[in-house]
């Protein structure tokens, strides 16, 4: 089976974002980025499915600016086979990126497809669900557990309030909750020697899929500031806040 | 030099995150245990941090100075006992085999060494013989195929770890000088080996020095590094080289921390009604810290580009360790003295800097040998 892990190229999560002046976005001038959390974690569980015989060959593939290179060869170091990308330095929509990743799809035929449940710069928690519909695969998102068994695998999923199993058949699409796995630090040798694999650079044109924006982004604002917390004496003066003050309980 | 800044860059951000995300958080916890955590090493193991100098052929990351000097400096924004732990490996430990080893010798350790499933230390100094390290007095003497060796050597790192000792000892007892010494790869388990208790110290918990005692420990010949008699001093000049710029990189890193905490309490702590960091007297602190710190940064860094473009001048290298070993004892005392009286107390990383740097002006050469070589450098110079 091959594994597809779609990578994203994010402000790195240390970044304190800021906003710019104009509000039309978020300023990345020289802001370090790295590999979108969540998508760290997919590379993990596919590196993991291979190590244990599940799988034979993992692609990593990212959709993004020539700079997104860096984050496939992260991938890259910490196992996967080859990667691609396809470059663009267009903003690219949930949707756009779910249909490229299904021209992906259709071209190399993986058994399984692992993603991030979202990524941290936008928080769309869209791509995962959008490439399932348009695949008409079984997809088990925010997972936490995933388990081949037999011809299928088995998704244990984070739900509000507790955990839900899943038998999906292949092939499918699982999006990663933060639990599923530590995910390693690149060896120092397999950083050098992912500079020897194999990466290719498409468009997306090469995939005949139209990316063009589907949404406007009217503006784009910091969250508010937090005023300063005050001590309360006693429980009583508490829970006489948090019922009158705060309305909360 | 850096071979590929696309790949240095990214070995680079490995080691900070792994740096600010796995050590810095163990440090306390390195000091109640006196031991850095079975796990983190297995982790350091893992990533190859054992194997950085070792060249590729032999498993190793083949770092040239330039780029080990970056990656130390990484590593220095941590308790220098992480450092310590593969500090021999990369540096004095290893290198005698890498720089004047025998094919077969590099075919058969480094390897090992490069996976880190070797731990290599360094056995020069003794009892009584610390800075004159030409003086040494243990003794390896032919037998046959096997060398006999006899003799004490006195605060070796990572022995109690070690699987080889690289060990000066001397072959040619009526060579009572440097060419009397040869250099050898000696297997832990070799009978008439023992190791000591680990030495009580001032600081870096968690790294240990020990004695090693040789007692009619039977050595094969095989093992002589380079397979000629009387280099071993060579050899261990050779390897201290490197092995200072690595302590002067290590210096750099260390001050780089000591600098973010003592900026970062400033701006915290407030008296007289601001920010401590409002003082001048504060801010001079913090621009000569910040100034000295740079300036041996840029000292290394020129150095170890010029060893690998072959220009080795012991002179330059001494006068990094020199300077970057005083730098980081002064940038420590300030920073403990900007912290106040917190600076004194153990919850803060200060104190413990504080303690733990005072050895990077003693060990592989005190300043004063540093003073030395410079001078002694600069004299044949003029001279010739
Ligand atoms: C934590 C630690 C780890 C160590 N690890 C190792 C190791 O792994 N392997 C190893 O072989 N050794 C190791 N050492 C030993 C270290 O290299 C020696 O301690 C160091 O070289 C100084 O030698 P000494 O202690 O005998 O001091 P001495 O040589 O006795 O020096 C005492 C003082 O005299 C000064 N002095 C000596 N000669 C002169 C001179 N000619 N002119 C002016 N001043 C002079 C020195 O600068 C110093 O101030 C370690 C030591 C420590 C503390
Ligand atoms: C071991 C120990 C024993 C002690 N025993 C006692 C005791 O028995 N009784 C007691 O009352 N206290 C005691 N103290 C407290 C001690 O007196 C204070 O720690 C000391 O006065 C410094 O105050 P601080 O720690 O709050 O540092 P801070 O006042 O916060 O100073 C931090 C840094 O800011 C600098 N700074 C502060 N103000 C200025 C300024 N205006 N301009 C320039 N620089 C400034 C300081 O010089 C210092 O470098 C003890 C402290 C220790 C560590």
């Amino acid at each position: 089976m091959k594994i597809l892990v779609p990578v994203k190229r994010v402000i790195d999560y240390n970044v304190k974002a800021r906003v710019k002046a104009d509000k039309t976005g978020v300023d990345l001038a020289n802001v370090k980025m790295s590999m979108n959390p969540f998508d760290e974690i997919a590379v993990e569980e596919a590196i993991r499915k291979k190590e244990a015989g599940q799988a034979e060959e993992i692609i990593a593939v990212s959709i993004g600016p020539a700079q997104a290179q860096e984050t496939l060869r992260t991938a890259l170091a910490m196992g996967a086979d080859r990667a691609i990308l396809i470059q663009t330095d267009d903003i690219v929509e949930p949707l756009a990126v779910a249909k490229l990743l299904k021209a992906v799809v259709d071209a190399e035929q993986p058994g399984l497809v692992i993603l991030g449940k979202q990524a941290i710069d936008d928080d769309s928690n869209q791509t995962g669900q959008m490439l399932a519909a348009l695949l008409g695969w079984p997809q088990g998102t925010f997972a936490s557990i995933v388990k081949v068994v037999g011809d299928g695998i088995e998704v244990t999923r984070e739900v509000d309030g507790g955990l839900e199993t899943v038998a999906l058949t292949l092939p499918a699409i699982v999006t990663t909750d933060l639990r599923l796995n530590e995910p390693r630090y690149a060896s120092l040798p397999n950083i050098m020697k992912a500079k020897k694999k194999q990466l290719d650079v498409k468009t997306a044109a090469d995939y005949g899929v139209d990316i063009s924006p589907r949404l406007k982004t009217l503006k784009v604002e910091e969250p508010a500031k937090r005023a300063g917390g005050i001590k309360v004496k006693t429980i009583e003066e508490l829970v006489d806040k948090l019922k009158n003050e705060a309305g909360v309980i | 030099m850096i071979r590929d800044q696309e790949i240095f860059n990214q070995l680079r951000d490995t080691i900070r995150r792994f740096v600010n995300e796995r050590l810095i958080p163990a440090e306390d916890r390195v000091v109640e245990d006196n031991a850095v955590p079975a796990e983190i090493l297995r982790e350091m193991r893992e990533m190859g941090l054992y194997g950085m100098t070792v060249p590729e052929e032999y498993g190793g990351l083949g770092l040239t100075t330039e780029e080990e000097a970056y990656i130390i400096m990484e590593m220095g924004r941590a308790s220098p006992a992480f450092r310590s732990k593969i500090g021999t490996n990369n540096g004095i430990g290893s290198q005698g085999i890498v720089i004047d080893g025998t094919p077969e010798q590099k075919a058969r350790f480094l390897p090992k060494v490069a996976a880190g499933e070797y731990v290599a230390s360094f056995a020069l100094t003794e009892p009584d013989a610390g800075s004159d390290a030409a003086s040494i007095r243990t003794t390896a003497i032919l037998d046959g195929d096997e060398y006999v060796v006899n003799g004490t050597k006195r605060y070796i790192t990572n022995a109690a770890d070690a699987s080889i000792f690289t060990l000066m000892a001397r072959t040619d007892p009526s060579n009572k000088g440097a060419g009397g010494v040869s250099a050898f790869i000696v297997e832990k388990n070799s009978p008439g080996l023992t190791v000591g208790k680990p030495n009580r110290k001032m600081g870096q918990a968690g790294a240990n020095v020990y004695d090693v005692i040789f007692e009619d420990c039977r050595v094969p010949a095989a093992n002589l590094i380079g397979g000629v008699p009387g280099q071993g001093f060579k050899t261990a000049m050779k390897t201290l080289d490197r092995g200072r710029l690595h302590i002067s990189a290590l210096c750099v890193g260390v001050s780089q921390r000591l600098v973010e905490e003592s900026v970062r309490y400033a701006i915290d702590r407030k008296q007289f009604g601001q920010a401590i960091a409002e003082f001048q007297l504060i801010q001079a602190m913090l621009a000569d810290s910040r100034t000295e710190s740079y300036a041996a940064q840029c000292m290394v860094l020129d150095a170890a580009r010029n060893y690998d473009a072959g220009n080795r001048n012991v002179g330059d290298i001494a006068a990094c360790k020199y300077f970057a070993s005083e730098m980081v004892g002064r940038v420590a005392d300030r920073a403990v003295q900007i912290h106040g009286g917190a600076g004194y107390m153990s919850e803060y990383a200060v104190e413990r800097f504080y303690r733990d740097v005072r050895i990077f002006r003693i060990y592989e050469g005190t300043s004063q040998i540093q003073q030395l070589l410079i001078a002694r450098n600069l004299i044949k110079e003029f001279r010739a």
